[in-house]
């Protein structure tokens, strides 16, 4: 305990096991992207990382910092909510290109555009 | 009078409280990040003039709770697929008819669906008000659609409609 000689031992246990633990299914979240076949399917995989591992190592900073009494858990909050509100929009904006890709290359395994059956959009 | 020089009050208080718990309460940072605040909550104007109806209520509590339980089931879920690779497993679109038309739902829709591991949201076809979702662990249709459509989408509307 070098980086927190003030951190009393049962709390540095848990601290440690929640981050490491939160980097464990942060790791399992990439090793998807290698284990699972097509992109949709890979786009997944990383969800485990921002939600509970993020979750994890923001409970084990949460418990740290509240401890050693430096600042309000606040911070960690905040991370956890921009976190899980920017995320999905990432996630969305790759499927999004993905699917239109596909689509227009004819590949297989896509459903079709649903907006192509109207003909012109609507005004 | 207040309405027009704070058009959204409840952005601006957020902006002006996430400035504070970032940079440490002072008289001056206070007034700093109120004048951020006022000043960039009006760019929303340009945005979108449309006021959103919003009710925190117990079908909020409730629907955040929902999404936190079934988060942490599809961790679960989806990290076992990823370890085990279970060879009979398979993935595939499916397209949902929502009940949903407000686009403040909507959008709260396609962030549960996508933060949940395991599930994707991938378009809404506002014309035929059907949703494409892309599933990780495609077993049943029929159990994704009534999990959507029970569990998120009545909250919604009452939160949203």
């Amino acid at each position: 305990m070098i980086q927190a000689p003030d951190l009393p031992t049962w709390a540095a246990i848990i601290v440690g096991l929640l981050v490491f633990g939160g980097a464990v299914i942060t790791l399992l979240g990439a090793a998807g992207l290698l284990r699972l076949h097509n992109f949709y399917e890979r786009v997944h995989a990383p969800t485990l990382g921002a939600t509970s591992g993020m979750a994890a190592i923001l409970a084990g900073s949460a418990l740290c910092f509240s401890v050693l009494q430096t600042r309000p858990v606040i911070h960690e909050i905040l991370i956890a909510l921009f976190v899980t509100l920017t995320t999905p929009v990432t996630l969305m904006l790759l499927a999004r290109a993905a699917i239109y890709r596909d689509r227009s290359e004819a590949n297989a395994g896509v459903p079709p555009d649903p907006e192509s059956g109207h003909g012109q959009p609507e005004r | 009078m207040i309405r027009r020089a704070i058009p959204f009050p409840l952005l601006t208080l957020a902006l002006l409280a996430m400035w504070i718990l970032l940079t440490g309460f002072s008289p001056g940072h206070m007034l700093f990040g109120a004048a951020i605040a006022a000043m960039v909550s009006r760019t929303m104007l340009s945005l979108r003039p449309e006021r959103p109806t919003l009710r925190l209520g117990r079908a909020a509590v409730r629907l955040a709770l929902i999404v936190f339980i079934d988060i942490i089931r599809s961790n679960i879920a989806v990290a076992k697929i990823i370890l085990l690779r279970p060879p009979e497993r398979t993935s595939g679109f499916i397209e949902l008819s929502t009940a949903l038309r407000s686009p403040d739902a909507l959008a709260m829709l396609s962030i549960i669906i996508t933060a949940t591991p395991g599930s994707l949201w991938v378009q809404h076809d506002a014309h035929r008000h059907v949703i494409l979702i892309h599933v990780l662990d495609l077993i049943d249709e029929q159990q994704w659609a009534r999990l959507i459509q029970e569990r998120y989408e009545k909250l919604l509307i009452e939160i949203f409609e």
